[in-house]
């Protein structure tokens, strides 16, 4: 399979976490698209690496996924912090900084 | 021969189950489809020839991720009834702005040429280790101090009031 191959899904993987992230009305699920979406950069960190020979890629895909593991432990603190201040994590309602 | 179809396999359960992870209306369910892609994409790993980052995915992401995404989704929501159920909105915004982005990326991606894939290097962990403790040993570091300030902000937020 060519590198182009790898390329399209990954785009493919991205735009579909980016439409999550749009769309979701929950915290949690907006948290789920953007992992979706930094799956897919993974998939082109790797995909380069591969087909450029360079060990590069290989490194900054496990940054980013340690980093987006340190994300979604703060993320998911912060809805647990938003949900037992307004009982509620429906991302419309979260207004408190709304002048 | 294999490696195509095993990228068809791959790519066909990768791309249903992160539909099914952005359109199901259950929350839960959602999650459980994250973990489907994400063991997908470590077969992509497989293929591109990465099994350390294969194992990696699946420690990190389908075992620890999935795991406390499924815990803040017990303590939100109500598991049982109908509270967990999400409807979506802008779904057509949200598909238009989507898809443009994808006519952005694939314009990009037809003016591009073919490249080669080369042989597969002989020892590709020993190479990734040397690289971690040698031009990337600084930034393993960081990342350290990064995972312990990180997860001790998680526990700080999260704490019991007292």
């Amino acid at each position: 399979m060519p590198l182009t191959g790898y390329l399209v899904l990954a785009a493919l993987v991205f735009v579909i976490g980016l439409f999550g992230v749009l769309t979701r009305r929950n915290a949690v699920g907006i948290l789920l698209g953007i992992e979706l979406m930094l799956n897919a950069v993974n998939i082109n960190l790797v995909a380069f690496s591969r087909f450029r020979a360079d060990v590069a890629g290989l490194i900054f895909t496990l940054f980013t996924i340690a980093i987006t593991v340190a994300e979604i432990a703060v993320g998911l603190a912060i809805v647990i912090v938003i949900f037992r201040v307004r009982r509620t994590i429906e991302a419309d309602h979260l207004d408190l900084l709304r002048g | 021969m294999t490696e195509i179809l095993g990228f068809w396999v791959a790519a066909v359960v990768l791309v249903a189950a992160s539909l099914a992870v952005v359109l199901t209306p259950n929350l839960f369910h959602a999650v459980l489809w994250l973990a489907v892609a994400l063991v997908a994409t470590g077969g992509v790993f497989l293929l591109l020839d990465s099994p350390f980052l294969f194992a990696v995915q699946l420690l990190l992401y389908a075992g620890g991720v999935v795991t406390i995404v499924v815990f803040a989704i017990m303590l939100t929501e109500r598991l049982v009834g109908e509270s967990i159920r999400q409807t979506s909105r802008f779904v057509f915004n949200g598909a238009v702005l989507a898809a443009a982005v994808f006519v952005g990326i694939m314009g990009f991606l037809l003016q591009a040429g073919v490249v080669a894939r080369p042989a597969a290097s002989g020892d590709q962990l020993r190479d990734l280790g040397r690289a971690l403790v040698g031009p990337f040993g600084g930034p393993l570091q960081l990342l350290g101090v990064l995972l312990v300030i990180a997860l001790l902000g998680a526990l700080y937020f999260a704490r019991a009031e007292d």
